[in-house]
């Protein structure tokens, strides 16, 4: 009940780190436009000040939901099942992002919206996964929390594999597309952006798990009442 | 008892179940045929199928029937109350997962006996030409989707709207079987077969068996238990 009661109320923190956090993310578009353009890909370069801190949250997304999920079905504490359902939203929303503008650089760079390269599948494919863990737990019913949270470890599971058969795949059917290797120098803006979208997966995980915490206090609420 | 003496009881249970009433196996043959049917008309055009076709409508009515066989199986245990039978009964949980996956896969297998001869004959193609490679691939490729389908269509018995999750569920996770398997089976439909390009997609899919399996074994108990 202290633990529950821990995530019903916000920590004193969060306040003035949603403040900055807003005030990175207004200063983040000057912040980009000031940065010089990339010789080859010109304007279309500075997508990735967005998309590549989007996709790393994406990520991040997926290892803190497949922990909590783990560490819920070894302890069945409802925190863990708290955070694991918030990160799997935040998968979902970043994820959109990171799908988003992945392709809108791609056609300028590649000349093509979207190609089954290793990286492009395995994240369509963990966003999927993400997206049916999220039906799961709003049209299992009960129990829904133990099959999302078998189906949040089959997942990580999953992701080697995909990069192992989508690599070969690819590897024996080439594209002419050249898949370019990520630019050296990302420079100040990206580590900018990249803290900024950190700041926003904490502040929205954090609020994401006081909801759950508020909801669970209110039903057990309406039962004691019942009682 | 021992392990692998429940696992053959369940198996037997389950296979005397289904020659009593062939319900299962019947309705998801005829599903499968009527699979590759329709991608026969959409497909062959003048008398002639698109090359290499045959692999990809395999699989893709391999995986439409296995996960209709998936979802009866465990509908009929659900509707006669056995799954709770079976769950109370004084046995380890693992073996009574890997007693319904043999089940599972032992019906899949009849399946395929079927449909390999059928689609080799509607597409033209010399899928019989290595048999020991395309029963490799068999083999290994529907283990690796009832690995996954079994634990999901088990955890699915009790959720709401359990017949739309788990295709929802089950595609995503077992995108590298689908790819591996399709890919392998593509791979023997060439004039000169490239013994290193089969070998490493089965390699790929017994990994994958080993992983699922082993995984699904040790959370199916954590998975499966009433809270």
């Amino acid at each position: 009940m202290t633990r529950d009661h821990d995530d019903i109320s916000l920590p004193g923190w969060f306040l003035p780190a949603a403040a900055i956090c807003g005030l990175m993310f207004a200063a983040s578009p000057v912040l980009i436009a000031y940065t010089p353009y990339e010789a080859e890909m010109g304007l279309v370069q500075k997508i990735f000040y967005y998309h590549l801190p989007a996709a790393w949250m994406f990520l991040l997304g997926g290892i803190v939901c497949g922990v909590a999920s783990a560490r819920y079905l070894r302890s069945r504490s409802a925190r863990h099942d708290r955070v694991a359902w918030a990160a799997a939203e935040l998968i979902v929303l970043f994820g959109a992002i990171t799908l988003v503008t992945g392709p809108l650089w791609a056609r300028k760079t590649w000349g093509v919206w979207w190609t089954w390269d290793v990286r492009l599948t395995s994240s369509l494919v963990s966003w999927l996964i993400a997206v049916a863990y999220l039906l799961v737990r709003r049209y299992g019913g009960p129990g829904s929390d133990r099959l999302g949270a078998g189906l949040a470890l089959f997942g990580m599971a999953n992701v080697p594999f995909i990069y192992i058969s989508v690599n070969f795949w690819r590897t024996i059917h080439p594209l002419t597309t050249v898949v370019p290797t990520l630019p050296t120098s990302f420079g100040i803006p990206l580590w900018f952006c990249t803290f900024t979208f950190l700041l926003l997966f904490v502040l929205l995980l954090r609020l994401r798990v006081r909801l759950e915490a508020q909801r669970a206090r209110l039903d057990t609420l309406y039962l004691s009442l019942d009682e | 008892m021992s392990f692998l003496r429940i696992l053959w009881l369940i198996l037997r249970k389950d296979l005397t179940v289904e020659i009593r009433s062939g319900e299962i196996a019947l309705t998801a043959l005829l599903f499968a045929v009527s699979c590759v049917l329709v991608f026969a008309f959409a497909f062959v055009r003048q008398g002639v199928p698109p090359d290499g076709a045959a692999a990809a409508v395999l699989w893709i009515a391999v995986l439409f029937a296995g996960t209709l066989a998936l979802g009866r199986t465990f509908d009929r245990e659900r509707q006669s109350e056995t799954l709770r039978a079976l769950l109370l009964a004084p046995a380890a949980r693992p073996a009574v997962y890997a007693g319904k996956l043999a089940g599972i896969v032992a019906l899949m297998l009849g399946i395929e006996l079927l449909l390999v001869p059928l689609t080799a004959f509607l597409f033209q193609d010399p899928l019989f030409a290595h048999p020991v490679w395309l029963a490799a691939i068999l083999l290994t490729g529907t283990l690796g989707f009832a690995s996954v389908g079994t634990l999901f269509a088990a955890m699915l018995v009790r959720a709401r709207s359990r017949d739309m999750l788990l295709p929802v569920l089950l595609y995503p996770i077992s995108v590298p079987v689908i790819i591996a398997s399709v890919q392998g089976t593509d791979a023997l439909l060439q004039p000169e077969i490239n013994v290193a390009v089969l070998r490493f997609w089965v390699t790929l899919l017994t990994c994958f068996d080993v992983v699922f399996v082993t995984l699904a074994l040790w959370t199916f108990e954590a998975l499966m238990t009433e809270s």
